[in-house]
């Protein structure tokens, strides 16, 4: 469904059904050149097990109107706005590397809005290199290849979002693509990357998060280590910390630990 | 195995989609000849059925065994999936009949093979599906036959038997323009040769029964998924980007951005049209393709050394390679194929001076050249199109393919060059005396 937010239209995936406002909420926010569809395995199962599921796509890409979020607070204001726009008092917040910032910083600026908040790739400070920035815009088939290096941990990962015979390299490679295509005006892979790169608030945000936090690293994670979540977490009132056998893309390489650990964490 | 940081061809034919199996410590994949897979739960069962969860249910839809292939064909392609069927044709079929129903429209190129050309011409039209032919390298020709319910333009990468190499940098592009995909059949050419999607290519296949394989002795195809392709943009392709009733209204483009066809093509076309791999079947082709990069370097070293002698044996009168630069497509298969116009493949025509009875008495003395209706094995193999594998074109549609009654095709194997030089040059000599 697409939702007026800021006066521009916002995609969710929501498996095609309407919010129910006697269902509890869940958002999953996207990193860096993904969309909505990364979290397609697990989206689906929690939109038919009960909850109300807002996956979307940030704005000014893939299926989402308006401005790229210039910074992780802007677009924090954005998922709150997006809550307010839907009448949705409380959701749990969901995010994915740029995402897990975006969430993070949105259950800082209204604790009360979240009830849980789960940290999927995360790291603070998330840094990214000055070469990979300049790719992003210079030269950004070459830092789409070195994305995809260092988001996959397998040659050989389980059935996964496309179901059996997924090829992730190819998969997250065409979405990276089609993103970075979807705005003919902005350059969504730079303004990403330098929203994450210049987020300074994450030590501060996580200590005014009130909900139970769950943070969900890849063992394998070269873009945001496990040992950098682990640092963040060390600032969390309430965290859990599990380690699943991926690299960055845990979504794709490991769906079903992911969604386990993420149905435990939202039943708790 | 963990990932490799930028995996190459070679490591990828050998070891993309295979792990040691966790079970038993398997290192080879194994065969997983079940038809159909335990659930954990009756949770684990609807969730599967629902597409919340990602496994296997029933061999006709997907089988372990059959996803390493998969997986490998797709990563070899540089796609972003892949499904394995039956055959080369169901592939076609498969591809087919995802994009469009009755009413539909393809623009293809002449130069196909028989039986990809009996489905479009003949098959097809009896579902209303019509199909308009046009010269590989018209390029007017594929623009002006585009219709308001064209859904497919297709092609193969070199065409069978002469060779004509697509352009398909402009054909994709004419594709493009049009809000339609491009779909080739890279048979000929494998991966090792050409990667289609690097061009611009949206979809492929292949007969998995020849190069893959290599081995002539199973029968399989696979489809191929660049991605690339944007049909909410296009909007012409409801199949994938309106709710689907007959998946529980899913809208293929929204579940996934970048798969909706894959996930349509498996979800429904192996659903209800069937046309499964067997896992044994997959196994073979896996076997082959780990000494894909091998094989092929072998088959078109044989191959140069053989059209070069062809070439100048005074009782032949054409060879139909891209290494000649007497071929149509000798400055576009330089320009597109991996190694140059020595990658156009292994598989050509030739035509002797000599009659229709000559050119029987050339093949039945050959001696390591197998006569028989197949391509792309490590035995070399040699047939007479006219009279086999298009033998239902009319004679303007074999002109069309680059075919003349007295053509005849090779597939050029992996024996020694000079075995196979001999054993020619002992047939042309045969031939040749048998028109005197």
């Amino acid at each position: 469904m697409k939702i007026q937010v800021h006066g521009a239209p916002l995609y969710a995936y929501t498996s095609g059904k309407p919010i129910d406002p006697a269902k509890p909420t869940v958002v999953f926010i996207h990193g860096v050149l993904n969309d909505h569809s990364v979290w397609i395995l697990q989206s689906r199962y929690f939109a038919h097990h009960g909850w109300n599921v807002l996956a979307i796509d940030l704005p000014g890409q893939g299926k989402s109107g308006g401005q790229p979020p210039e910074s992780v607070e802007h677009a924090a204001d954005t998922v709150i706005a997006l809550l307010d726009a839907l009448g949705v008092d409380q959701a749990a917040l969901v995010g994915h590397s740029f995402g897990s910032l975006i969430a993070l910083e949105a259950a800082a600026r209204a604790p009360a809005r979240a009830s849980h908040l789960a940290l999927v790739g995360t790291a603070f400070p998330m840094p990214v290199s000055p070469a990979l920035l300049e790719n992003s815009v210079k030269a950004p088939e070459k830092a789409i290849h070195m994305v995809n290096v260092f988001s996959h941990s397998t040659l050989c990962p389980p059935p996964s979002a496309l179901g059996p015979g997924t090829w992730l390299y190819g998969g997250s490679r065409a979405l990276m693509r089609r993103m970075l295509a979807s705005n003919a005006e902005t350059n969504v892979f730079y303004t990403g990357f330098k929203a994450c790169n210049d987020y300074a608030n994450g030590e501060q945000a996580m200590a005014a998060v009130h909900c139970p936090t769950l943070f969900l690293v890849g063992r394998h994670d070269q873009m945001t280590p496990p040992k950098a979540a682990k640092a963040l977490a060390a600032h969390a009132r309430l965290a859990k910390i599990v380690e699943v056998n991926a690299g960055h893309a845990l979504m794709t390489e490991a769906p079903d630990e992911v969604l386990f650990a993420l149905r435990d964490f939202l039943a708790e | 195995m963990p990932g490799h940081p930028d995996p190459g061809f070679d490591t990828l034919s050998i070891h993309a989609g295979a792990q040691p199996d966790p079970a038993t410590g398997a290192r080879a994949v194994p065969i997983h000849l079940s038809t159909s897979f335990v659930f954990d739960s009756s949770d684990h069962a609807v969730s599967l059925f629902n597409l919340e969860r990602s496994g296997h249910v029933y061999s006709r839809i997907s089988n372990p065994t059959n996803a390493v292939l998969e997986q490998r064909v797709a990563a070899l392609e540089g796609g972003i999936g892949a499904i394995a069927v039956a055959s080369g044709q169901a592939a076609l079929h498969l591809a087919i009949a995802t994009l469009m129903g009755a009413g539909g429209h393809i623009v293809a190129s002449t130069a196909l093979y028989g039986g990809s050309q009996n489905l479009l011409h003949y098959t097809l039209r009896r579902f209303g599906i019509e199909t308009t032919f046009v010269k590989p390298g018209d390029l007017d020709g594929w623009r002006a036959a585009i219709r308001p319910n064209t859904r497919l333009l297709f092609g193969e990468t070199v065409g069978n038997p002469g060779l004509e190499v697509l352009d398909i940098p402009a054909v994709a592009q004419i594709a493009h323009d049009a809000g339609l995909p491009l779909l080739v059949d890279s048979t000929f050419t494998t991966p090792y040769l050409l990667k289609p999607f690097d061009h611009g290519a949206d979809l492929i296949y292949h007969s998995a029964t020849k190069f893959l394989s290599g081995h002539g002795t199973v029968i399989g195809g696979v489809l191929v998924d660049g991605g690339s392709f944007d049909w909410d943009q296009s909007g012409k392709f409801p199949e994938l980007t309106e709710p689907y009733d007959g998946f529980h209204n899913m809208v293929f483009s929204e579940e996934s951005t970048v798969g909706a066809f894959l996930l349509r093509a498996r979800r429904e076309g192996l659903r209800d049209f069937g046309a499964c791999m067997s896992p044994h079947s997959a196994w073979l082709i896996l076997q082959g393709i780990e000494t894909l990069p091998l094989r092929m370097e072998r088959h078109i070293n044989n191959t140069e050394k053989i059209v070069r002698f062809l070439a100048e044996h005074p009782f032949v009168a054409r060879v139909g390679h891209p290494l000649l630069e007497s071929h149509p497509s000798h400055t576009l298969a330089n320009k597109l194929l991996k190694h140059g116009a020595k990658g156009a493949g292994s598989v050509f025509s030739f035509d002797i001076k000599g009659s229709r009875e000559q050119g029987k008495k050339f093949i039945e003395t050959l001696r390591i050249f197998s006569h028989l209706a197949n391509v792309g094995d490590v035995r070399s193999l040699v047939i007479h199109p006219a009279s086999t594998t298009h033998f239902r074109m009319s004679d303007e549609a074999l002109a069309g393919a680059g075919i003349g009654p007295g053509t005849i095709r090779l597939s050029i194997g992996l024996e020694d060059a000079d075995d196979l030089i001999d054993d020619l040059k002992r047939a042309l000599k045969s031939a040749e005396k048998a028109g005197a």
